[in-house]
């Protein structure tokens, strides 16, 4: 299960096409499954299910007939076809829209029907290119629940700019910028390379900064706005409680008190700026 | 393979108000000239009886009949093909057909062969015209057969012409403005043929040109050349299709 990360217009969406044969590379080679995609493609694409970003579905034909469709496409026929039918729908919980038309489905089902068609063939190589692109926060919930899922059983590659889609879904991340890999982790390091904590602090009669220095625990003291800071400490040894202290013991008047982590999102865009610089 | 998706793009079509409503007009219009056609011989009957060589009912009725096909052929083709592929990369469906494990070659082919099957059912449904004189009067059932596979052929040339610029074209209605500029040039390019009398260039118009190669076929001369003209006219485009849909990759 890797994450591809990469703001917009990085490349993300580039790479996918590459990997899913949409796209021939100018050099170098794309192999799935043991198979080149260009001196092999049938054998290469047989195990590779890919959702593009718009889903490719035909919005005059029902639910049944779009997977009947595509599983044919996939040279599956009969009771085989019927089965696989039938396992997708109750996969991606689409039993109560079979007889629909794609086109009055809401973008949400028409994601979950994009992925069904995707996992129909039971491809061991699943591409999803921004799969919970505007969806609301339930249907993404649901969207990620499943891909969950689906890992289990095969190598999912996810593409999106949502971070904490990243966080949350995958093991491994690959996070590109301008078309080239900035970073290659697990999500396991990663979290352990965000080790700098911080507080959010807000005063109505702010001491100085080097009062607040003082407090044992702060690394460094960063001013956002007047009675702003925001306090860098070590992981496990937090401030607050001398904060606090003092605050009321020099009457500064604390108003807020808000811990911080340093997420994916600080991370991505210090190795994004690093980059560039 | 390429019968899923024939199949498929058959059905799409009678999805489609489309294709009832062109089957409709057609068969009302060719009905209606069949009709005068078959009063006009009723009326002149006695006339053509004095004649050295009579005219035979199926040289005035049938083959007419045909040629006027012809032309609502040429008219509907590019309605029919302008969706094919075009029409695909404007849903975005297209990934679909792309990362499926099929190729260009069966893809196209695929695509051709559903209207082409379209065409088919056009033409059966005209040929049942003269079946119904055919109770009443013998037909020159050579003369029939040479109609039939004339406009299949015919219709052939023009599918895949149709199916080539809907590759090329963003937007359907792009591939069936082309489409129609084409077809109607390649028709009418024989004007230019005829009023130069002699020379190669001549030659080379008149051998382009669609009308010259089908008016044989419908006379019951059905040459091997006129034949072939139309095999590889379609073969030529069908081809160009399968490499365009092919080098789109590299282009991204």
């Amino acid at each position: 299960m890797v994450g591809f990360l990469g703001a917009n217009g990085a490349g993300k969406s580039t790479t996918m096409r590459l990997i899913s044969g949409n796209l021939a590379p100018s050099h170098g080679s794309v192999t799935i499954h043991g198979y080149d995609l260009i001196q092999q493609p049938q054998q290469a694409r047989a195990s590779l299910g890919y959702l593009p970003e718009h889903p490719p579905l035909y919005p005059h034909l029902t639910l049944e007939e779009q997977l009947d469709y595509s599983g044919r496409l996939h040279h599956l026929r009969g009771k085989a076809l019927h089965h696989a039918i039938e396992r997708v729908v109750e996969q991606c919980d689409l039993q109560q829209v079979r007889q629909r038309l794609i086109s009055q489905l809401s973008r949400g089902y028409q994601q979950r029907v994009g992925i069904a068609q995707a996992i129909l063939h039971q491809p061991q190589l699943i591409i999803l290119d921004e799969p919970t692109v505007g969806l609301d926060p339930g249907q993404i919930r649901g969207i990620r629940q499943l891909i969950r899922e689906l890992g289990e059983s095969a190598a999912v590659l996810l593409s999106t700019h949502i971070l904490s889609e990243v966080e949350a879904v995958c093991d491994r991340v690959e996070i590109i910028d301008h078309g080239r890999q900035i970073l290659s982790e697990t999500v396991g390091d990663i979290a352990s390379r965000l080790h700098r904590q911080s507080l959010l602090v807000t005063f109505t009669t702010p001491p100085s900064a080097e009062q607040l220095q003082a407090i044992p625990a702060v690394d460094k003291v960063e001013t956002i706005a007047e009675g702003r800071f925001r306090l860098h400490h070590p992981r496990g040894e937090s401030p607050a409680t001398a904060i606090v202290e003092r605050a009321v013991a020099q009457q500064w008047g604390l108003t807020a008190l808000i811990p911080e982590e340093q997420s994916l999102e600080s991370l991505f865009l210090r190795l994004t700026s690093e980059i560039n610089s | 393979m390429i019968f899923t998706i024939a199949w498929r793009e058959l059905r799409n079509l009678f999805l489609t108000p489309l294709a009832w409503t062109l089957l409709a007009l057609a068969t009302l219009i060719l009905g209606y000239l069949f009709l005068s056609q078959v009063d006009l011989f009723v009326a002149y009957q006695p006339q053509l009886a004095n004649l050295a060589t009579p005219p035979g009912v199926t040289e005035v009725i049938v083959s007419p009949l045909y040629a006027n096909g012809a032309t609502i052929i040429m008219l509907m083709t590019p309605l029919l093909t302008m969706r094919l592929l075009s029409e695909e990369r404007s849903l975005k469906t297209l990934p679909l057909l792309i990362s499926a494990p099929i190729t260009a070659t069966q893809i196209v082919l695929g695509k051709y062969l559903g209207v082409l099957a379209f065409l088919s059912i056009l033409i059966a449904l005209m040929t049942t015209m003269p079946l119904a004189i055919s109770l009443l009067t013998p037909l020159d059932t050579g003369l029939l057969l040479s109609c039939v596979c004339g406009l299949l052929l015919f219709s052939a040339a023009l599918a895949a012409a149709g199916l080539f610029l809907s590759a090329l074209a963003p937007q359907p209605a792009v591939a069936a403005i082309s489409t129609l500029g084409l077809i109607l040039l390649l028709w009418i390019i024989d004007l230019a043929g005829n009023g130069i009398e002699s020379g190669t260039a001549a030659a080379v118009i008149r051998y382009l040109s669609l009308q010259h190669h089908l008016s044989p076929l419908l006379q019951g001369h059905p040459g091997s050349e006129n034949i072939l003209f139309y095999l590889l006219f379609s073969a030529l485009f069908i081809f160009l299709s399968c490499r365009h849909l092919d080098h789109e990759r590299w282009q991204g």
